[in-house]
């Protein structure tokens, strides 16, 4: 029995204290991620945003969570009930399980496995599923063409992804994300690999459906894309799956380009790499929602046509580049 | 059982955009009969915000008519009134007092603004862009502003009537509007940098929506839209009316009628307009705003209290109204979304026996069809944002 505990019990409450311990932080992240866009992009446009609640506004996030549990989860006619609340807890589940593997600190994460960087790489492309089947079962046709659309965006923007992730590798010689980072030591992936950052960053945008990609849920052509049908807490699982997503895909540009948890010089390294994490997050995030606040909306055959005739080839390019490049100086890291 | 599958014909599925549709602009519905996301047919719905504007004016006075114009196109109040209330004084044989014109002219070209700027900024929002309606915004209130100091209300003037205005301007708004229009052309600017060379504000609307100048013409367009197909034609210039001819301004003409030139074409005319109120400003003489004839006009209020002549005319205007010499007459002015025209038939009594009104919106809607086949499913936001669509006056 004493067996059993040491073996079973005792490693299993640490795992879900760990979990427990991302969660919770990521959650309360996450609702003031939405805080914070519409406070910066309240200050871009010249309007002050959610001030009300508390202290200038800091409980919105919380008022707004009430409001939408209280709400009553409206079933469309002619949807598929079951798919259609599997879809929002799909997409949150997915946004939430891809930080088991994300270290935030040196040695602070849920698990350090060697493939950490496909494994984002298949749960990211996961995602797609939450919005086809919300779209599918919605049985409206709004809802359907945005489910479609980001099927395909989402599709398309993963293999430049992929490529660059693949160029990153290459300089690394790994795919566990700890050692990734610790490669950067001395200079961060963003010099050698400007242009990929540059790529990937956008592309980190379509895969998010932020703006100026957000076509799966454009307002003024198809109301709200898949998520048309929507209502309270099934709505707010899409809401929080696409934050906690923007925060998730932050954290990766900061591992992959901007040295994760390291200092940028090692003189401020008494600054835990927690604290530089969470700052090259922040800036990654405070780009996505000025970028949101400055552009319009592309098309979607626009969008295809940059991803597939501009990134693809560029990403490849590149990538024969970068392993030539190792090759030929014999710097391929074993 | 057979053991070959059925031939299946794919059809076409309609969308039904609208007629709530945050894209909509109000009460529009249209049935998109699209193959994937390009459009085949478009078929607008109107009448939604149908409130029988023209009838309800045949059983009103003449002054009461005002108020209906303000609510046709609620985006450019002033235009219209202005439209009725020189079809009116067409009719009755007077022309209003100069500095009642130059007043009205002046704020004729401020709901020019206005209205550019509503249209741009939900436009740029149309095809995703947020943050020019939110700028723009913030002086589209300085403008109602104004409105509000001439007549009290913000929106719904009633401010120009038949034989001038209903009061002239409080001291120092000249001031306060040119203070303005000074510093506007800096935030034409702004909004500009946000749009006018943004390459995807650009891929979205070039070559989209494009109108030959022939097109034009056979649809009847008028205003803006018909100047981005190139042909320079602005009732302000072709048949002067109030005292354009008296002002130096110029047309914006656009070269390829798409959406983009629509849009580059009420940029200027947003920066010519600020040209003509920095003029009207200038030349405005001092005087009356309304046409000394007590039999149309009320007395001032000081008259009334000492003239029971005054008084009697006082009532007889507010109660009966004044006559109208029988005949018909057509007055068309160039309101901001183009020829805005009200048709009068007077049988002589005090009410109109007929008034029709030709709103410039409802005949640019009947483009969209043609406008809009072989394009995609996000260009009907495009399109419309760039024709300037309001269901005040397309439904009337």
């Amino acid at each position: 029995m004493a067996e059993f505990i040491a073996n079973y019990v005792i490693p299993l409450a640490w795992i879900l204290g760990k979990i427990l311990l991302f969660v919770v932080p990521l959650l309360v992240v996450v609702a003031y991620v939405t805080y914070a866009e519409r406070r910066i992009i309240g200050a871009m446009q010249m309007r002050i945003g959610p001030n009300v609640v508390g202290p200038f506004g800091l409980l919105q996030p919380f008022a707004d969570a009430v409001k939408l549990l209280t709400k009553e989860t409206v079933l469309p006619t002619g949807s598929s009930p079951v798919v259609f609340l599997l879809a929002p807890m799909v997409t949150f589940s997915l946004a939430m399980i891809a930080w088991a593997v994300i270290p935030v600190s040196e040695g602070w994460l849920i698990s350090d496995i060697n493939v950490g960087m496909l494994y984002l790489f298949a749960v990211s492309s996961l995602g797609v599923y939450g919005i086809v089947m919300a779209g599918w079962a919605s049985n409206s046709r709004y809802a359907f063409l945005g489910a479609m659309r980001s099927a395909a965006q989402m599709v398309s923007y993963e293999v430049s992804i992929g490529f660059i992730m693949i160029c990153v590798l290459l300089t690394a010689g790994s795919l566990n994300l700890s050692e990734i980072v610790n490669a950067q030591k001395g200079m961060w992936f963003f010099i050698p690999h400007l242009p990929m950052f540059v790529i990937f960053f956008i592309s980190v945008l379509a895969e998010t459906n932020r703006h100026p990609f957000d076509l799966p849920e454009a307002e003024s052509e198809l109301v709200a894309g898949f998520m048309t049908e929507y209502s309270s807490m099934a709505f707010a699982l899409f809401f929080l799956g696409e934050y906690a997503n923007m925060i998730m895909m932050s954290g990766i540009v900061s591992i992959l380009f901007l040295g994760g948890w390291l200092p940028p010089f090692e003189a401020l390294s008494f600054i835990p790499g927690i604290v530089w994490f969470a700052l090259k997050i922040s800036f990654c995030l405070f780009l996505m929602i000025w970028v949101r606040a400055t552009f319009p909306r592309y098309r979607y055959d626009q969008l295809m046509r940059l991803g597939w005739k501009v990134f693809l080839p560029m990403s490849l390019i590149w990538l024969v580049l970068t392993a030539g490049y190792l090759v030929y100086t014999g710097k391929v890291p074993v | 059982m057979s053991t070959t599958t059925a031939d299946v014909e794919i059809e076409n599925y309609t969308l039904n955009f609208g007629p709530q549709h945050p894209a909509a602009h109000g009460v529009l519905r249209l049935v998109l009969e699209m193959d994937g996301e390009v459009i085949d047919r478009v078929d607008p719905h109107i009448g939604l915000l149908h409130r029988g504007t023209e009838k309800l004016i045949e059983y009103k006075s003449y002054l009461q008519a005002v108020p209906y114009f303000d609510r046709l196109d609620y985006v450019s109040p002033m235009n219209q009134e202005e439209a009725f209330a020189i079809a009116t004084e067409r009719l009755l044989g007077i022309t209003p007092p100069k500095r009642a014109q130059y007043i009205r002219m002046l704020f004729c070209e401020l709901t020019r603004i206005l209205n550019h700027i509503m249209n741009i900024a939900s436009y740029a929002m149309d095809v995703g862009a947020m943050t020019p309606f939110l700028w723009t915004f913030e002086e589209r209130e300085k403008l109602m502003e104004f409105y509000d100091a001439v007549c009290g209300a913000r929106m719904h003037a009633a401010y120009v009537r038949p034989g001038g205005v209903s009061l002239d301007m409080p001291v120092g708004l000249a001031e306060r509007i040119m203070k303005w229009a000074e510093g506007f052309p800096k935030i034409i600017d702004d909004m500009e940098g946000l749009l006018t060379e943004n390459r995807i504000f650009k891929q979205r609307v070039v070559d989209i929506g494009r109108v030959t100048a022939e097109e034009a013409q056979a649809w009847g367009f008028t205003g803006p839209n018909l100047r981005a197909s190139g042909i320079a034609w602005d009732l302000r210039k072709a048949q002067p009316y109030e005292c354009y001819d008296e002002i130096d301004f110029d047309i914006a003409i656009g070269k390829n009628g798409d959406c983009y030139d629509r849009y580059l074409v009420r940029v200027e005319e947003m920066r010519q307009s600020v040209k003509i109120i920095k003029q009207c400003l200038e030349k405005m003489p001092s005087g009356p705003v309304r046409v000394n004839d007590r039999k149309i006009m009320s007395p001032p209020r000081g008259e009334m209290k000492e003239s029971m002549e005054a008084l009697i005319h006082h009532f007889k205007l507010y109660t009966e109204g004044y006559k109208v010499p029988a005949g018909e007459v057509y007055a068309a002015v160039e309101a901001p979304k183009g020829e805005f025209g009200v048709y009068i038939v007077s049988d002589g009594t005090n009410r109109p026996y007929r008034c029709r009104i030709r709103a410039p919106g409802f005949i640019h809607m009947h483009g969209m069809d043609f406008m809009l086949r072989g394009h995609m499913l996000p260009d009907v936001p495009a399109v419309l944002g760039s024709i300037d669509i309001v269901f005040g006056e397309v439904d009337r």
